[in-house]
């Protein structure tokens, strides 16, 4: 029944959409505060991810070794702004590209030299391993739900952190106008380092909850990286806000233009050639999408500088 | 010219030391090293001349190259059409992907070029009937010269020559009034829009420029390797190609082969070193901290280390 199907891939956009938020949240700070290239966010996305597995078989339960991992990625990213990025704030975008992508290599060989080369398991909790039952008859993964319900809840949890809370309006303030903010008093310095640590869990939280979806592996960050950087660019770069609607516009084309695009050309062309087409526009569909932004609002969709 | 001679003798010299040392695999891997050097070359041009951070430089590299592949598919094999056709759609390329993403700035444009590249990698993808994923294998290398282009040495020459063209031809270019007009758009735009230059028509030049030599790039990869594939245009190829240019030193007339041929030597090294032994499987731990390294200690890249001793 197409309805079911439309559901389904609508929940699918959505878990994908909320996931790409919890990544793109922290890229966004990082770069509008700090105005500051992060090729290595899809690195902590990984290495989340490898933490998760490891301590949920230490452990042997999901929920004890989400918090764990949380924490140790969160310390991972602190580490890594106290020692080197911070380091390169004052430096320009090119130096960043090339110590970031520095950065993305020596952590894949790290992640290889202590987890091996080949993917590793994760396994999402017991209780969720079943579909539900959703009002109107459609059959959804208990997992995938719980992951919509736990990305919405971050979501709201973080727009009152950045618009309700005094941390929240130096974040503000940083995003805005990075010298007024410092010439106000506020010890940029270790704002920079918590937010960095902030994001840095968010990206664990999202490899948490994709890896027992997608493949726990080296290079799992590389690809879900660029994604991001289209979410924030679509959403204005340093705006949780954009952050939010890029992600949400991002997850579910990618996700309905996967699903229904091929069916939509099944009707138009032969099926070989809807078969080929199908998944080749639908990948390229979100770039259309970034690129369309870019030229109507080429500051995004909101801004964050006034 | 002092540098360009010597190391254009090195460059001539090289084969013969490794076919004196029965290293065949060196000479190949010499050509590939060259096509690299071109092709940061012409990354070099708009991101160092013109200041303009195309992160999709791959995008321009794998045109060429699958223009050659594609043609060899259909029964093309001769040099002479297929190499200037992957000049000309590459620069096309260019000309199209330039046109859109120039109207944008800074940041902007570092992502809308790397969205254009992403959609050419997917397009290439989806091109299932010349391999789609897999890749593409060639029948053969190209035809044309006058020789024989299967022999490792001929090759390497030919790349050479190809190169020494090219870096003659930028060389002129960045010299030349258009190359001094680009270094003035770099450093204030809105003064050189003042004066009158047209802004916007000099850097949608020097892109196609730079994107047609990486197609000629992309063509002779095509050749190196007999064989083409989607991930010549992943943004991961821009980032290395980006990277090569940082850490030769951006701007610097040298600064892309250079790069070229040290990330390239530093990969090799380590990826087949006796000394790490078991963990030369894990070669990128530290081209990662050598990376770092420049990045931290020498912004200006290598030539720019080079330059400076020199000074000193």
């Amino acid at each position: 029944m197409p309805w079911i199907l439309f559901l389904e891939q609508l929940l699918n956009g959505l878990q994908f959409g909320l996931m790409l938020f919890l990544l793109a949240a922290g890229l966004t700070l990082v770069f509008g505060i700090m105005d500051m290239i992060n090729l290595a966010h899809g690195s902590l996305y990984m290495i989340g991810a490898y933490l998760m597995a490891s301590f949920s078989q230490a452990t042997g339960s999901f929920w004890a070794a989400l918090p764990l991992a949380l924490a140790a990625t969160a310390l991972v990213g602190a580490m890594l702004e106290l020692t080197v990025l911070r380091r390169l704030y004052e430096r320009d975008h090119l130096a960043q590209v090339l110590a970031t992508f520095a950065i993305i290599l020596i952590a894949n060989e790290a992640v290889r030299l202590i987890w091996g080369s080949q993917p590793i398991m994760l396994n999402g909790p017991a209780a969720l391993s079943g579909p539900v039952e959703l009002p109107g008859g459609v059959h959804y993964a208990s997992y995938r739900l719980m992951i919509i319900g736990v990305g919405a809840a971050v979501a709201v949890l973080l727009y009152f952190l950045v618009t309700r809370t005094r941390a929240g309006m130096l974040v503000r303030a940083g995003a805005s106008n990075r010298e007024m903010a410092l010439a106000m008093g506020v010890d940029i310095k270790r704002l920079f380092t918590v937010v960095f640590a902030v994001g840095a869990a968010l990206a664990a939280l999202a490899g948490a909850m994709l890896g027992p979806i997608l493949a726990v592996q080296v290079g799992m960050g590389e690809n879900i990286l660029i994604l991001a950087f289209v979410v924030i660019v679509i959403g204005g770069i340093g705006s949780i806000r954009g952050a939010f609607v890029g992600a949400l516009l991002v997850g579910l084309v990618d996700t309905m233009g996967r699903a229904l695009l091929p069916m939509a050309f099944a009707l138009v062309f032969r099926p070989q050639v809807a078969s080929n087409l199908g998944p080749s526009v639908s990948s390229i569909l979100i770039y259309v999408l970034m690129a369309a932004v870019l030229f109507l609002r080429p500051q995004g969709l909101f801004p964050a500088r006034g | 010219m002092k540098p360009a001679l010597v190391l254009g003798a090195l460059a001539c010299l090289y084969p013969l030391a490794m076919q004196a040392m029965d290293q065949q695999f060196y000479i190949s891997f010499g050509a590939r090293v060259l096509i690299y050097a071109m092709a940061a070359a012409s990354l070099n041009l708009v991101l160092g001349y013109g200041g303009m951070v195309s992160f999709g430089h791959a995008a321009f590299f794998g045109a060429g190259a699958y223009v050659v592949g594609i043609l060899a598919a259909e029964g093309v094999r001769s040099a002479w059409i297929a190499w200037p056709a992957a000049v000309a759609v590459a620069a096309l390329g260019a000309l199209v992907i330039g046109a859109l993403s120039l109207r944008t700035r800074g940041v902007y444009f570092i992502m809308i070029t790397l969205a254009f590249a992403q959609m050419m990698y997917y397009i290439f993808v989806s091109l299932k009937d010349y391999g789609g994923d897999d890749g593409l294998s060639l029948p053969g290398r190209s035809t044309g010269f006058g020789i024989d282009l299967r022999g490792d040495l001929a090759w390497y020459y030919l790349v050479l020559a190809l190169l020494a063209g090219v870096l003659y031809l930028l060389q002129r270019l960045v010299r030349s009034r258009f190359g001094r007009v680009i270094v003035a758009i770099r450093e204030n735009e809105t003064r050189a829009a003042a004066i009158g230059y047209p802004v916007y028509r000099y850097k949608l030049l020097c892109f196609v420029v730079s994107g047609g030599i990486a197609g000629l790039a992309g063509a002779l990869i095509a050749n190196q390797s007999v064989y083409v594939s989607p991930s010549l245009l992943h943004w991961i190829q821009s980032g290395t190609l980006m990277i090569m240019v940082i850490l030769g030193g951006v701007g610097r007339f040298w600064g892309g082969p250079l790069g070229a041929v040290l990330l390239l030597t530093l990969e090799e090294t380590l990826s087949g070193s006796q000394m790490l032994g078991a963990y030369s499987l894990h070669w990128q731990l530290p081209v990662g901290l050598i990376l770092l390294a420049v990045v931290l200690f020498a912004p200006q890249g290598i030539a720019g280390l080079l330059s400076r001793r020199r000074g000193a």
